[in-house]
């Protein structure tokens, strides 16, 4: 079987039970079972049906604000002197990252199968204010969960959301960011399944989500494709995303399987540095497990239990990752690596002083890698950068590195 | 016959129910597992379901998910509860003990060595909260192979369709989740158990227990008229968590839920 055969079947995954090889699957306790199989069919039934198409289309184009654009980063390029790099800016979207591509379109799913009330977990607070934002669009209840470690680091999220109409729920269970937070969004659904929709904010937990998530994030992907054949006539070298549970870096990458000459490369929080085992990187250095519903690569000690993990952004701090990535990763199809707090803090201080974009720090892992990569090739080579969310939401953070209280 | 067949046999011509107690093992210390768990023989329960600890049990409730916590700190592993398991059937060779937990420390062992070592310890059944039938293809017939059951889940939200192809796959017991809901949530509906439990019986010959929601003498009889067997966690952990400082305590208090649920139950 040829390379090119190999890329064409990843199109079309998962199989029947959600698989991605031995990845994915629905690891859940029975009473979300039933949920789950309606779930499927209603997708199923809903992702063929032209109504359904036209109404997230549209969405997306008056409400989210797309296309995004592909921004040609020229004299950040010039500066670095390797590669040309693109930008695609979902930081543009409304409500400031590329989460909204995915509860719009879980959204109108929740409003099709007629659930009053709506769900999610949040690390960053990104998918929770996407999640608020639309829920208060279509007059939806909604609750939020956040570790109690994040509505700390993430105050102006938290009061963003509580402004939208969400009731946010503080997680003090175990570490207290967005793993504990899902436990706690599972527990919940388990115990209203009835009358609510759970949003999951990435390609991971049980199977039909890590799919849908990537088809709605997968605009990114497609609309970066056509601008790179008609702003520069040629698909680009390389793509690079951060990954946390891997909804950008999965919307990205997906349109762009099938074409062998594009390499890709997924970020991982390296944190203190992968070698100080303080980090959230389960692709560079976990091992395969199931968690949250789904078998993928996870941090675990010895025992199988989960470790704790470290970064310095609040959205990437997470033991596991969706599962199409585990799978990506050992085909060979996606190189994963890591970027440290410190190269991430440098490139997010680069980009706002350079391009005058200032990127969330979620983001700052691509452009921290893809800055070290674009100094490897040459400037007739293109990247493109997925820009994931802007930074607005971290300068609590990062003035508190500085020292400075705002 | 199996330990948990003969168990369920022998109670069945007694004319009695099974009361089933579940506490976390290694809660509050490794060290007191197996003492407690004889006092639960001693008070009047019928068979164990002995907690694995998770670092994240999504299917718990504030109580057992502390429980996990404080297991996890004084240093439980999965084959440090194996162990345990060992030195109880030292001194209890028919009481069935179920391994209860979630499905990644075991696959973390790997599921031939966990089974193994699980048979050797005396274990007799292995329940993995998130391990669906469907998932489940590579895991039975190992455990299966040692002579372990595998016990699963139905729930009040089970298709018909589902309940069949758990029925067929199941041995030793079902556990029936009385509620939609996590471990220690609301109390259950009698009414609507016993009907479900009428549906599930022209499946299955498996005897089918019911846990969550019963926590006292009363709801534990009340199951007790429509179930084989009654499974009750929640209320015993707490008293664990209750007296964690003062470990000695811990077996009186248990024992004197499960003797007023063993009265009840056999009035
Ligand atoms: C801006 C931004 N980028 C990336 C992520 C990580 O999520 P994912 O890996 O699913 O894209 C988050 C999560 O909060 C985010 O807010």
């Amino acid at each position: 079987m040829t390379k090119a055969n190999t890329y064409a079947e990843l199109l079309q995954l998962p199989d029947d039970k959600g698989h991605f090889g031995p990845y994915g699957g629905r690891f859940v306790s029975e009473t979300l079972s039933h949920a789950l199989e309606e779930l499927e069919n209603t997708y199923k039934k809903l992702s063929q049906d032209p109504d359904f198409q036209a109404e997230f289309d549209k969405d997306l184009a008056h409400y989210v604000g797309r296309p995004s654009p592909l921004y040609h980063a020229e004299r950040w390029s010039r500066i670095l002197g390797g590669a040309q790099i693109f930008l695609k800016r979902e930081d543009l979207n409304h409500t400031g990252a590329h989460k909204i591509n995915n509860t719009i379109g879980q959204a109108l799913l929740a409003k099709y199968t007629g659930k009053p009330r709506v769900i999610a977990e949040t690390g960053a607070g990104q998918h929770g204010v996407a999640t608020a934002t639309v829920a208060a669009r279509l007059g939806l209840e909604c609750e939020i969960f956040m570790g109690a470690e994040d509505v700390k680091r993430q105050s102006l999220n938290v009061y963003r959301m509580k402004l939208l109409g969400a009731k946010v729920t503080a997680v003090e269970s175990g570490s207290k960011t967005l793993k504990d937070a899902m436990n706690e969004a599972l527990r919940d659904w388990v115990t209203n399944v009835e009358n609510t929709f759970y949003i999951i904010g990435t390609v991971a937990g049980p199977h039909p989500y890590p799919m849908l998530v990537r088809d709605f994030n997968s605009v990114i992907g497609r609309e970066a494709r056509e601008q790179s054949l008609t702003q520069n006539g040629r698909l680009p070298d390389a793509l690079v995303a951060c990954v946390g549970g891997g909804s950008n870096a999965m919307g990205l990458f997906y349109p762009f399987l099938q074409d062998e000459a594009v390499a890709m490369y997924g970020v991982e929080a390296g944190g203190d540095g992968i070698e100080t085992g303080r980090h959230a990187a389960p692709l560079c250095v976990g091992e395969p497990g199931v968690l949250h519903g789904n078998r993928t690569y996870l941090m675990q000690d010895n025992d199988g239990q989960i470790v704790e993990t470290h970064s310095v952004s609040a959205g990437l701090d997470y033991p596991g990752v969706g599962p199409e990535h585990a799978y990506l990763k050992d085909i060979g199809r996606v190189n994963y690596v890591a970027a440290n707090d410190e190269e991430v803090l440098s490139a997010f201080r680069e980009l706002t002083r350079i391009e005058g974009i200032m990127p969330a720090l979620e983001s700052s892992h691509a452009l921290a890698y893809g800055r070290k990569l674009a100094q490897t090739m040459t400037p007739d080579q293109h990247i493109i950068i997925n820009l994931s969310g802007r930074g607005d939401k971290d300068i609590h953070t990062v003035a508190g590195i500085d020292g400075i209280t705002v | 016959m199996t330990r948990t067949e003969e168990k369920f046999a022998a109670l069945n011509a007694a004319g009695k129910k099974a009361l089933i107690p579940y506490i976390t093992g290694g809660d509050p210390k490794p060290e007191y597992t197996e003492a407690l768990m004889h006092a639960l023989v001693d008070a009047g329960a019928d068979m164990i379901e002995l907690g694995m600890p998770f670092s994240d049990p999504m299917a718990d409730g504030p109580v057992i998910q502390k429980a996990c916590e404080r297991a996890l700190a004084s240093g439980a592993s999965v084959q440090g509860i194996l162990d345990i398991v060992e030195f109880f059937r030292k001194k209890d060779s028919t009481t069935p003990v179920i391994l209860m937990g979630y499905l990644n420390p075991v696959e973390h062992m790997g599921y031939k060595t966990f089974a193994a070592n699980a048979k050797k310890a005396g274990v007799d059944g292995v329940l993995l909260v998130d391990l669906p039938p469907e998932e489940a293809d590579d895991v039975v017939p190992v455990f299966k192979e040692s002579g372990i059951d595998t016990i699963f889940l139905i729930a009040p939200t089970t298709t018909a369709q589902r309940a069949a192809k758990i029925a067929a796959y199941a041995s030793g017991y079902i556990y029936y989740v009385s509620v939609k809901g996590v471990t220690g949530s609301a109390t259950l509906d009698v009414a609507e158990v016993g009907e479900k439990l009428s549906g599930l019986r022209k499946l299955t010959d498996v005897p089918l227990a019911v846990g969550f929601g019963i926590r006292d003498g009363a709801s534990a009889a009340a199951v007790g008229q429509v179930a084989d067997g009654v499974i009750v966690g929640s209320v015993l952990v707490n008293c664990i968590a209750e007296f964690a400082q003062e470990p000695e305590k811990i077996a009186p208090a248990l024992q004197k839920h499960i003797k007023a649920m063993r009265e009840a139950m056999d009035a």
